[in-house]
């Protein structure tokens, strides 16, 4: 019981219809590991990882988070989402609401919190996000980088013990990629259980424990960033790290 | 290029911009144009003349029937000799202060709700207050009032209470009906949709006509329930299908995004709908709902089939008289009048409120 696995997937199974979206997928994820997961579109990296919040069902195998177990039982899937933020490819932050209030409303209507201790730590949140002067501004007033770091912090108020990122750069212009990526590495450098979905190959160099490459549904390849860049096993991930380093 | 070069600043030429360049363009840009708009203009002086003539220049404001025969123009003598008809039905003419104490305490309360500082419980608290304060008024019976029976009420004070009560109950059931055609349990689903569907496809009149006439066939012997009542029920399940297909657009709209950044927060789904997505969706409605909420107020004419007396009712009843006849244009105008005046305000309250809730939303 030394190292009981944070995540852990057995053959988790997916289908859309006919079409078999994850394939016998198991991962083991331990506390505090980094793990970034790339593939071509469609390989099914997202839905993976949007199982693991149950924002999509898996229709077979087993999904446990902390040692909870992800069924339709409302209890487990409620205990796993207060564990586990995520962090989207839209910010999906809410548009009627300030900053502020994007970032309090979770833990003032989940947690009970006050709203006083709950403004107190969104703001520790958006200063360490860089961003404390816009807490009183409506989302549609930032630009792209500062509305994702704001929904990295809107997750981090909740104090999850894992970070889902759903390719969180993938919708920014590049002048503010670097912005985002910075918050994300400060945040891996603290020590957070991360996944990451993402085609910043320089980001998974410098942060990740671990590479993770899928292609139509399977995890094909599985290796220590050095390993995987340097020396990739398949053919599959050698033709993809051509396509997206080649240039 | 070489004004702005020199640093000089260059306008376009006087003759397109300010009045005179509206007019060219607008007005007066071909000789076909200028013909249209000189006949216009000679159509809206006679017209208008006419107008202000039989209105206000040659118009009776006071006086008997017979003065308004002598003369020419409008007779408003109408509206001042059938006022009380006209506004508050067959109610007892002595106690005519307590159906306008009534009316004012409405419009005081809809203009303090106009506030959006003053938004929240104590509100919420005041409308129920104002009105029981006005359903004592109109009914008596305490405090030494006469009692009045609803049979009796009538004109705006009805008009206002079945469609303010009409709205307001009817606005929540009409949220509920949405969430649940959009719910993914199959029997609050369907009936929700079977709600909506029979409501929205019979006419609100048989609706009215089944509330007064049919319903009371299932009641058991004996009892009784208040026509106005029933009417009032009907007027809300009615309102309640449409807002509901409105919410159920706006619904529609609200990104999948936030739906799933609400589930990722741990919000539970009453919380996420409370919170997350019907302010978004709301404001989104905030058109269509104002527009089924305006065509409410107006439908509310229709109790009359049920021989209940609205604003409406009220007017065309009160110049059955055969000496004021003649003057059904002039009650009529008025009727309009203060329909137009409560439709418009609504209409008016809607923009600023979209102003209001779209602000720092946008760039």
């Amino acid at each position: 019981m030394v190292d009981q696995p944070f995540i852990q997937l057995n053959r988790v199974n997916k289908w859309y219809g006919e079409f078999h979206v994850l394939r016998d997928i198991s991962l083991s994820v331990a506390k505090g590991e980094r793990i970034v997961i790339c593939g071509p579109s469609g390989s099914g990296k997202s839905t993976m990882i949007r199982c693991i919040n149950r924002l999509e069902e898996h229709q077979q195998g087993q999904i446990f988070v902390e040692g909870i177990e992800l069924t339709n039982d409302v209890k487990n899937v409620d205990a796993i989402r207060r564990e586990v933020g995520m962090v989207f490819q839209s910010f999906n932050l809410f548009p009627h609401l300030t900053v502020l209030e994007n970032l309090t409303l979770a833990p003032i209507w989940v947690k009970q919190m006050p709203k006083a201790e709950a403004e107190d730590i969104a703001m520790t949140y958006l200063k360490r996000v860089q961003i404390p002067e816009q807490a009183h501004k409506y989302p549609g007033q930032l630009s792209g980088g500062q509305q994702q770091r704001v929904a990295i912090a809107r997750s981090l108020c909740m104090n999850p013990k894992v970070m889902l990122f759903d390719e969180p750069t993938s919708a920014l212009d590049p002048e503010m990629i670097k912005e985002v990526l910075d918050v994300m590495v400060e945040l891996a450098e603290s020590g957070m259980t991360m996944l990451v979905v993402t085609h910043e190959m320089g980001f998974a160099r410098t942060v990740a424990d671990r590479v993770i490459f899928m292609d139509r549904g399977e995890i094909v390849e599985e290796d220590t960033p050095e390993e995987f860049f340097t020396h990739p096993k398949s053919d599959r991930t050698k033709l993809f790290l051509s396509q997206i380093l080649g240039h | 290029m070489t004004d702005i070069a020199a640093g000089s600043v260059s306008r376009p030429p006087a003759a397109q911009t300010g009045v005179v360049g509206w007019l060219r363009q607008n007005l007066f840009s071909n000789w076909f144009n200028c013909a249209l708009t000189f006949l216009a203009l000679y159509v809206i002086v006679v017209g208008g003349k006419a107008l202000v003539d039989w209105a206000l220049l040659d118009a009776t404001f006071v006086g008997t029937f017979e003065d308004c025969r002598k003369g020419t123009g409008a007779c408003w003598a109408v509206v001042a000799e059938k006022r009380h008809f006209m506004l508050f039905g067959t109610y007892p003419y002595e106690e005519a202060w307590r159906p306008a104490a009534a009316t004012a305490l409405f419009i005081v309360t809809l203009l303090v709700s106009t506030r959006r500082s003053l938004w929240g419980r104590p509100l919420m608290i005041g409308w129920i207050a104002s009105f029981i304060v006005m359903g004592v008024l109109m009914r008596g019976g305490v405090l030494g009032l006469t009692p009045v029976t609803t049979e009796n009420w009538g004109g705006l004070p009805l008009t206002l209470m079945l469609s303010s009560i009409g709205i307001i109950a009817a606005f929540p059931l009409g949220l509920v009906l949405a969430l649940g055609r959009r719910s993914t349990m199959p029997i609050i689903k369907a009936l929700s949709v079977a709600f909506i569907e029979l409501v929205r496809g019979v006419p609100l009149i048989s609706v009215l006509f089944m509330a007064s006439v049919m319903f009371p066939l299932f009641l058991p012997e004996g009892v009784t329930i208040d026509k106005l009542l029933r009417a009032q029920v009907g007027i809300i399940m009615f309102a309640a299908a449409y807002i509901a297909e409105a919410v159920r657009g706006g619904l529609q709209a609200v990104p999948k995004g936030q739906f799933e950044a609400a589930d990722a927060l741990g919000l539970s789904y009453w919380k996420s709908m409370r919170l997350i997505i019907l302010p978004q969706a709301l404001r989104i409605v905030i058109p269509p709902l104002v527009g089924i909420f305006i065509g409410m107020f107006k439908d509310t004419s229709l109790v009359l089939i049920i021989g209940l007396y609205d604003l409406l009712n009220a007017v065309r009843t009160s110049i059955n008289d055969p000496n004021w006849r003649a003057f059904g244009t002039e009650a009529y105008i008025f009727a309009a009048a203060v329909f137009f005046v409560f439709c418009y305000f609504m209409s008016k309250y809607s923009q600023y409120l979209e102003r209001l809730l779209a602000a720092g939303r946008n760039r």
